[in-house]
Order: structure tokens, then C-alpha cells, then sequence
């Protein structure tokens, strides 16, 4: 012992021991106290904390998607409502054994190459705990087969909830839009949990995307206490979800539907217009698609369909096609004239076209003498020569912005590009360019520089024949419509061409109404696609080279009610293709037998309705045949 | 004056009503925790504890002599049935912590806890004052201790070897070795901690990383810790009320019947459930010191410190656990917990401390 230490005795180990004995004891108190002092902490302090830990432990919150609010017509008709859908998820975070879990699901289900395709991509852009739509709108038998296998396949949450529906599908595609479940970029902007609870859906393109705030309604809640390994001990309470507000709109649904059947095969646009209160009563872009598709997560085979489609099925022509407008316009251009000092009874004889300088542009027949009436009646280019070299084309072009050309409408909804109105300030301003007189000639007969929208071409028609700056809406906005700055006189020459041109010895009097004591004002219109230099009258050879035909109409014509616009891309022209749809949709406001019996008969000669043409073409196109390039022309 | 019998008289009330009620409030809990119900736990817990209150009761009876003849017998007898152990264990393959003698399993390393602090003190007990600061004091001891205790970590059981180690350096402790041995060695410890630590299973290393850092790994290997933790901090001042923890009851809380038991009843009976217990185990190894303290025998000193460190062992590291303080061990919390082993062990002990005390009462200190 290097140290120099008391002698040890029994009583000094006593001793010793006592201390050492009372330094144990009083660390074991100290531990004590500590162990005392941590838990006051953990169930004082933090118990905030931990209970809410506990909460959501014990708690299994479940949102219920809202139902969606119906998209109504004008009376009350659904054109977008809710139906009940059996569905199956994946919740990607839950799926372990993905593989069998997907062949599983593809043989209980017999879904095919493409579902499944979707599904895999769906998953790889899937966050965590966002659903992957596997299957909606599943049989009770089916359903049930998921339902037993449950235990087997983690990851799959079958639901009973609601779809979205759209009674008229394709008729109503570009006017409606469509929903679609939110993807990772929305979920990231709303910070919603709403968004990542399967069977939630939001608009996404067209109405149901503007009115998405008032169509999504509140969710509904289930609360349910679940044991650590999932299994639901009972439910706590359910709050039921609130339905999303209906939306009213001035569309006539059965008229939408009808006027979308139709078009047939053709590509192109119809908008009808209410003449007293500037309602849209029909907006359709034909072919369109389906949004039934779109709102159960549309197949990527199917997507390649639409967009591969010559025929441009997913472009909203309405409002997104321009087109040189031809001589619909004409029309316009009498009022400007008229406005302008021109005599409407003076005359100016057709000798087949119109020299202005070394050139010489032509009229599609030799008229002879004719007044403005007549002009409009005959569509007599060489008439509207003389008035636009007379008058020059900024006389005009004031006019044509005042009937909406060129403007762009605040509508719900839409997106428009709304076309050029030229005058001599515009075309020095784009091309740094003096506005010659033959600009004039051509932009009077709708070709040239003027491009407009079918819509608009509705609007300016529903402004003549209403005499009102009437606003296109779509859902019960007030408008002032005030009267449009014209004369009468000039008001009723073009009115009264118009009737001609259908009624009297005109363009469009094959397509006159087959109705008693109705009679309606049209101009046809023929634009071409190519330039004139080309030699070729756009009236054959290959489609995408044909002309457009368009036609602008009103009825009736003593006291406007309707005013519509038809465009047909490639249709050749005015009086051929556009005119006759017209005369079957005005027919159809006023005789709806009458007009269904016309349609049944077109329907039967181009093999069915949209639905069941779509889906033929659609499998048509699946196995490998092109859709045709060239369809069969109605009539 | 109604006369009590003698025979009553010498019958220690209030130690069996502080064990009864430290083990009374374990069964409502137990009761709680299996739904409601005396199955399957709070009913065996019942019969365990009377049959094991008995025992100790007779043990307590018992002359302390006994203890201290037969202390170097029964260590050795239960050292060969730890390498018994470890041998069907080689055999048997995996973690093997019991002998099955057909009636019951034995786990003689619960055994071997009572039976080191016993033997030590006998050894020190018999070692001359004068040796208490040479080598002679040292070496057996550290024998003794490091045999049973590297079996048992063969096992591999963490939380006894532990225990084992605790109980036999409490004893050398108060036995009086040099202080600055126990300083030293504690700090070479320290310093060869690493090295101790890459000789622990992966299991073993991994829930003392977890413990380091239990939002590690909430969802695995953390999640005792962390359900453990929401379980008492949820529970509050006054607790969710009786019969009403979640946490246990929807099975987030793992063990809630064994090993987490004071996270079950600290959910439903809150903070003063909590206290209450403390306060009820403080009573009990307050006991253990006054026994040790007045203990009328060297041998019954030593034994007496080192068998309420032992006790106190198990509480510390159980509750510590629940709490988050030390890694998630095997050891259960006296009393409370369902099982019979440690409640063996612990009621061994307390049989033990009372034959001490009642030695004391009955002659004069005898301090050789």
C-alpha cells in the first residue's frame, strides 16, 4: 500500500459501511427524483403533445370526398351530374408487393394492356399516399371479388362513392370540360388532403374548371378508432360531406345534344344564340371527346386517338378555330355602307368581277345590275368591290368591331383567341405596311387579313337581328344590351338580304325551314383555305385543301329570336355543308319531331350516334386502321 | 388491551400491505390491459403472488445461518445450471434463457442475481479487516461476479448481466474496497465503452443507437420508446381513466403487459398513478436500507445493501426505459410486471432481508 491509510478495524468497517450504505441509498434517491422529475416533464409539459400523438394514433380521420354540384341547362336539365361508382385505389405507400398485387388485380379484373399501362405511369408520378384510380364504375360482382381478397392485397382501397357523369358525353366536351383526379403539382399548390383522397376529383379544363370553386362542395369526414395494425375498432362519428352548388347555365341541353348530332362526321362549330337576351342556348366543336374518358383517368391509347385525329378532336373550335369568315360578312359590310351614306337602292352592275388597276377580281357569276339586297342575296363579290374601294375597309371595320368581331367575350369558362379585324392602323402596325385598296377588296368578302371565331360570327348575327349590342353568356350575368348605334334602313337591308338569300332566289335556298309561318334570314359563306394564286377553288381534292363552309343565320325573320353561326371545316361551302345543319337545328327549336326525324335518317347513313361512331373508330384505330383521312360528306 | 399474539405479532403488516398493494395496483392494471378481464393475466399474477408471498413469509423464518452456509453452494450449483443453459442453449440454437424441468421454466439466471449478492457477502463477511484494501479482497470477487455475468451475456441478456454486475459491485462497495478503485474503474468503463459496444449482438447495438436517437426510427426499431412515451405523456395529471388507454388497449403499445407495464397503468391512472408508485417503491427499498443498516450481521449488511440494490436495479432501468432514458432492455418492472421469474427473484430477496431483520431483533450486533 503506497498510501499512508488508518489502521483498519472492525469498527472503522461499521463505520464505512453506515456512509457507504447512506451514499447508495441516497443515489437511489436521487434516481428517484429524477426518474420523478421525468415523468412530470413527459405527462405535464409535453402532454400536449402526446396527446395529440395518442389522437392520431387511435384516430383514423377519413375524408369523404364532396359530392360535386350538378351542371345544370336552362331548365334544369343535368349536362353534368353524379352517379354512384364502385371503385378500387392503390394506395402506393401501403403497396408491397406491387407486382403480385398487379396481377392479381389484373386477372380478378381482366383489365387490359392499357389500363394497366396507366396504372404503372400513374404510380411511378404518384406521392406517397396519393390513391391511383385502378378501376371505377365496377359491377357488384367484381367489386365483391376485391372485397374477399382484401387481406391479400395491402395497398388496394376499394370505396362506394360517386363519378362524375355527363348524360350527353361528347356533345357536351368542349362546352362542359372536364374532372380528373388532382395530380402532384395541384396537391402541392392547394396543400389539401382533400386532394389525395381517392375518388376526389377536380375540374380541369373548361366549366368544370371555372366553376370548380362553386361546384366542389365540403368534405364529409369519418372518424374511426383503428388498432396499431389497421383494423377499425368501431366508428366515432361521420360527418356527411356538403354538395358542391349547382351551376345554371343558358344552354339548352336538348338542343346542345341535338345540334352536336348533327354535325355527323363533319369538323367545325355551332353556336346559337338567344336574340333577346344574348344566351348561349348551343356551343358545340365537333368531334369532340368524351369527358366520361377523361373523368375516370383517360387511357393513353385513347389519348393518342384523340390527338392523332386530323379532325382535331380536343381543340374547342368556338372559340379557339379562326377562320377567314367569306362572305358572311357581307352582310356586316351593308350596314357600314349604309351607315355611311350609301343608297341602298343604288346599283352597280356585276360583269363577273371588279378591275381595280391592272387587276381584276372576280365574282362567282355574272350578276348583272344589282342593289345591296340583291348583293347580299347573291352573294355578289363584285358589288362588295365597288362599296369597299368606294368606302375604303376603315369605313368598315369600326363596323364589324361593334357587331363583336374581333373581340375577345368575357365567358365563363372559355378560352378564346378572337381573330383579326384589320384596318390601316393594324396593318401598319404588324407589317409596317400602307393599307392598299385591294386589302379593302379582299378583307369585304371575309378573306385576306380578317380571321374571326364562330362565336363571334353568332354574336354579330344575333346583333343584327336583334339591332342590340347583345353579350354572349353562359350563365345568368345582367348585360345592359344596348341598341347598336345603326340606322333602321340599314338594320333592314341586311336583314332583308338575308332573308332572301334563303327565302328568295339566294345562296341557301335549299336549306329554307320545312316549317309553317317561320321563315329564317341566312348568309353563306365559303372561305378559302389556300390563297387564290393557287388556281384551285378549294371544291376538290384533299380534305385539309378544301374550302371552309360557314353559314350565319336567324330566325324568325319578322321578329328574331335565334341567331346561330355554323362553321364546317372543309366543307366546300356555305350552302352546302353549313346551311343544311342550320336549317335542321332551327327546325329542331320549333319541331322537334320533324328535326329528329332528319337526324335519325343521317345518323343511319353515317353509322349511328356520336357514342357509337366514337366507338367503333376508336377500335378501329386500336387495331391498327387509321382513322379515315377523308370522310364521307353528309347528303 | 387485546393482547396479539406473539405468533401475529411477529408477522411484518405493513411490509405484506406495501407488497400487496404495489402488486394489488400491477393486477387492475394487468386487469385493464387485457381488456377487462382476469384472463389471461391479472388472475395467474393473483395466485403467483400469494404463492410467492408465502414463500418469502417462510424464508423469512428461516436463520440467517442458513443463508450464509449454503451461500457458496448455491452459487456454485446455479453457475452450473447457467452453463447447462448455455449448453442445451448450443444445441437448441437462438437466445436460451431457461431450463424447462417439465413443471415449470427455470431461468437460473434470475437465480443467479440473488445468489451473487449472497455469496459476496459471505465472502467479505469472512475476509479480515486488514485485507479489505488488498488484492486478496479483489480477485475472487471479480471471479465471482465476472463468471456468472459472461455467461449470461453469452445468452445474450443484456439487462441481467447487468443486474448481475450491479448487485456484486454494491456489495464490494459497502464492504469497504478503496474508493478509488470503483472511480477508476468506472472511468476505464467509460473509456473502453466503444470497445464493449462492438462486442453486443446487432440487435443489442441497435437499440442502443435507437435509444441515442429514438426519432430515428419511429416506425421500427424506436417505436417502443416512442408509444411508450405517448402512452404516459397522454395520460397526464389524472390519466385517461381506468379501463380507457387507448395506447394499450388498440395494441400501439407493445409489451404493455410485461416490460411497458408502467406506460399502461401511466395512461390511465396519469401522473399521480405514477407517483403513487415511486412513493410505493421508494417505502420498500427504504425498508431494505433500514434492514441493512440495523442488520446485526456483517453478512446480513452486505446482503441486505447489495439484495436492495438489486430490487433497485430493476425499477431504475425499467422505468428509465419506459421513459426514455436507457435503451430498450428485458427487464421488468417488480411487482407490476406479468411473470413469474422476476417476481421469484424479488420476493426471494425480500424473504432474504426479512430473515435479516428478524435476526436483528432477536440478538445483540455481532459485527465480526
Amino acid at each position: 500500500m503506497p498510501r499512508k491509510n488508518p489502521p483498519i478495524t472492525e469498527a472503522w468497517r461499521g463505520i464505512t459501511f453506515t456512509r457507504r450504505a447512506l451514499v447508495v441509498g441516497g443515489a437511489q434517491a436521487a434516481v428517484g427524483l429524477a426518474l420523478a422529475a421525468r415523468m412530470t416533464y413527459i405527462s405535464v409539459i409535453d402532454n400536449d403533445r402526446y396527446v395529440l400523438e395518442s389522437e392520431s394514433n387511435r384516430v383514423n380521420l377519413t375524408l369523404i370526398p364532396p359530392r360535386r354540384g350538378w351542371i345544370v341547362d336552362r331548365h334544369g336539365k343535368a349536362l353534368a351530374n353524379n352517379r354512384v361508382s364502385l371503385r378500387i385505389d392503390i394506395i402506393p405507400d401501403r403497396l408491397h408487393n406491387r407486382d403480385f398485387v398487379l396481377g392479381q388485380l389484373r386477372t380478378l379484373l381482366r383489365l387490359d394492356g392499357d389500363t394497366m399501362e396507366r396504372i404503372n405511369r400513374d404510380l411511378k408520378a404518384a406521392s406517397g399516399f396519393q390513391p391511383v384510380a385502378v378501376a371505377e364504375d365496377m359491377s357488384e360482382a367484381e367489386y365483391a371479388s376485391i372485397l374477399v381478397r382484401l387481406p391479400e392485397l395491402p395497398g388496394i382501397a376499394p370505396q362506394r362513392g360517386f363519378a362524375r357523369n355527363y348524360p350527353t358525353g361528347a356533345a357536351v366536351g368542349h362546352l362542359i370540360g372536364y374532372v380528373g383526379a388532382p395530380n402532384a403539382e395541384e396537391y402541392q399548390k392547394a396543400k389539401d388532403p382533400l386532394y389525395i383522397t381517392p375518388g376526389y376529383k377536380i375540374g380541369k379544363d373548361g366549366l368544370e374548371k371555372y366553376f370548380q370553386p362553386m361546384l366542389k362542395g365540403k368534405p364529409g369526414a369519418r372518424r374511426v378508432e383503428v388498432t396499431a395494425r389497421g383494423k377499425i375498432v368501431r366508428d366515432l362519428e361521420t360527418q356527411p360531406d356538403v354538395q358542391g352548388k349547382t351551376v345554371h347555365l343558358t344552354i339548352d341541353a336538348d338542343l346542345q345534344e341535338y345540334a352536336a348530332r348533327r354535325m355527323g362526321r363533319e369538323s367545325g362549330a355551332v353556336v346559337v344564340i338567344d336574340c333577346l337576351t344574348g344566351d348561349i342556348l348551343s356551343f358545340i366543336s365537333m368531334p369532340s371527346f368524351d369527358p366520361n374518358s377523361f373523368s375516370d383517368g383517360i387511357s393513353n391509347s385513347e389519348y393518342s386517338w384523340l390527338r392523332a385525329d386530323d379532325h382535331q378532336p380536343l381543340i374547342n373550335k368556338a372559340t379557339r378555330g379562326l377562320y377567314p369568315p367569306g362572305s358572311t360578312l357581307k352582310p356586316m359590310a351593308a350596314i357600314a355602307a349604309v351607315q355611311h351614306g350609301v343608297d341602298p337602292g343604288e346599283r352597280h352592275t356585276c360583269i363577273g368581277g371588279y378591275r381595280l388597276g391592272s387587276r381584276f377580281f372576280r365574282c362567282l357569276g355574272t350578276h348583272g345590275s344589282v342593289d345591296m339586297a340583291t348583293a347580299i342575296e347573291k352573294s355578289c363579290n363584285s358589288y362588295f368591290y365597288w362599296l369597299a374601294h368606294r368606302l375604303g375597309y376603315d369605313a368598315m371595320a369600326p363596323t364589324a368591331k361593334l357587331l363583336g368581331l374581333g373581340e375577345e367575350f368575357q365567358l365563363a369558362g372559355s378560352n378564346q383567341r378572337y381573330g383579326t379585324i384589320p384596318d390601316s392602323a393594324w396593318k401598319m402596325r404588324r407589317y409596317d405596311q400602307k393599307w392598299s385598296a385591294s386589302d379593302s377588296l379582299n378583307a369585304v368578302i371575309g378573306q385576306g387579313y380578317v380571321s374571326v371565331n364562330p362565336l363571334q360570327l353568332a354574336v354579330m348575327t344575333a346583333r343584327i337581328a336583334s339591332g342590340r349590342r347583345l353579350y354572349p353568356r353562359l350563365i345568368n350575368r345582367e348585360f345592359r344590351n344596348e341598341p347598336l348605334p345603326f340606322s333602321a334602313e340599314a338594320l333592314a337591308v341586311a336583314r332583308s338580304g338575308m332573308d332572301r338569300v334563303v327565302n328568295g332566289a339566294g345562296t341557301a335556298v335549299r336549306s329554307r325551314l320545312p316549317l309553317d309561318g317561320i321563315t329564317m334570314g341566312g348568309k353563306t359563306g365559303t372561305a378559302q383555305v389556300r390563297g387564290l394564286a393557287s388556281g384551285s377553288r378549294g371544291q376538290s381534292g384533299a380534305w385539309k385543301y378544301r374550302d371552309h363552309g360557314l353559314f350565319v343565320c336567324f330566325a324568325p325573320v319578322e321578329n328574331p329570336r335565334y341567331a346561330a353561326s355554323v362553321v364546317i371545316e372543309h366543307g366546300m361551302g356555305g350552302s352546302r355543308a353549313a346551311a343544311p345543319i342550320a336549317k335542321d337545328i332551327f327546325t329542331f327549336l320549333y319541331d322537334r319531331e320533324k328535326a329528329m326525324e332528319a337526324l335519325e335518317t343521317f345518323e343511319a347513313g353515317w353509322g349511328g350516334n356520336i357514342k357509337e361512331r366514337m366507338d367503333r373508330d376508336y377500335a378501329a384505330w386500336k387495331s391498327g386502321a387509321s382513322s379515315d383521312p377523308n370522310p364521307e360528306l353528309p347528303q | 388491551m387485546i393482547v396479539v399474539p406473539p405468533a401475529i405479532q411477529r408477522i411484518p403488516w405493513k411490509l405484506i400491505a406495501l407488497l400487496s398493494a404495489i402488486t394489488g395496483f400491477g393486477i387492475l392494471v394487468l386487469y385493464s390491459a387485457a381488456g377487462g378481464s382476469f384472463t389471461p393475466w391479472a388472475m395467474q399474477q393473483t395466485i403467483r403472488f400469494l404463492v410467492f408471498l408465502t414463500v418469502a413469509m417462510v424464508i423469512g423464518r428461516l436463520p440467517i445461518r442458513i443463508f450464509e452456509d449454503f451461500s457458496y453452494i448455491a452459487y456454485i450449483g446455479v453457475l452450473v445450471l447457467l452453463i447447462a443453459v448455455e449448453l442445451l442453449g448450443f444445441v437448441g440454437g437462438g437466445s436460451q434463457r431457461w431450463l424447462n424441468l417439465g413443471f415449470m421454466n427455470l431461468q437460473p439466471s434470475e437465480l443467479m442475481k440473488v445468489t451473487i449478492v449472497v455469496a459476496l457477502a459471505r465472502f467479505y463477511a469472512q475476509l479480515p479487516p486488514g485485507n479489505t484494501r488488498s488484492w486478496t479482497a479483489l480477485w475472487p470477487a471479480l471471479i465471482m461476479i465476472g463468471l456468472p455475468a459472461a455467461l449470461v451475456m453469452l445468452q445474450p441478456d443484456l439487462g441481467t448481466a447487468l443486474s448481475i454486475c450491479i448487485g456484486g459491485v454494491v456489495v464490494m462497495f459497502v464492504a469497504g474496497l478503496p474508493f478509488w478503485w470503483f472511480g477508476s474503474t468506472a472511468i476505464a468503463g467509460a473509456a473502453a465503452l466503444p470497445v464493449l459496444f462492438s462486442f453486443l449482438h446487432d440487435y443489442q447495438q441497435k437499440r442502443v443507437l435507437i435509444f441515442l436517437d429514438p426519432e430515428s426510427d419511429p416506425l421500427g426499431a424506436g417505436y417502443h420508446i416512442s408509444q411508450s412515451k405517448i402512452a404516459i405523456g397522454s395520460g397526464g395529471v389524472g390519466g385517461k381513466g381506468f379501463l380507457n388507454g387507448s395506447q394499450s388497449h388498440l395494441d400501439y403499445l407493445p409489451e404493455g403487459h410485461t416490460d411497458f407495464i408502467f406506460a399502461t397503468m401511466a395512461e390511465e391512472w396519469g401522473l399521480i398513478g405514477g407517483l403513487g408508485l415511486l412513493f410505493a417503491f421508494f417505502l420498500l427499498l427504504r425498508w431494505g436500507t433500514r434492514v441493512a443498516l440495523k442488520a446485526r450481521t456483517r453478512f446480513g449488511q452486505l446482503t441486505a445493501a447489495g439484495l436492495t440494490m438489486t430490487i433497485f436495479f430493476y425499477i431504475a432501468i425499467n422505468l428509465m426505459m419506459v421513459m426514455g432514458l436507457a435503451p430498450v432492455v428485458g427487464i421488468p418492472l417488480p411487482l407490476f410486471s406479468y411473470g413469474g421469474s422476476s417476481m421469484l427473484t424479488i420476493m426471494t430477496c425480500v424473504g432474504i432481508m426479512l430473515a435479516i431483520e428478524n435476526d436483528s431483533k432477536t440478538g445483540t450486533r455481532r459485527l465480526h
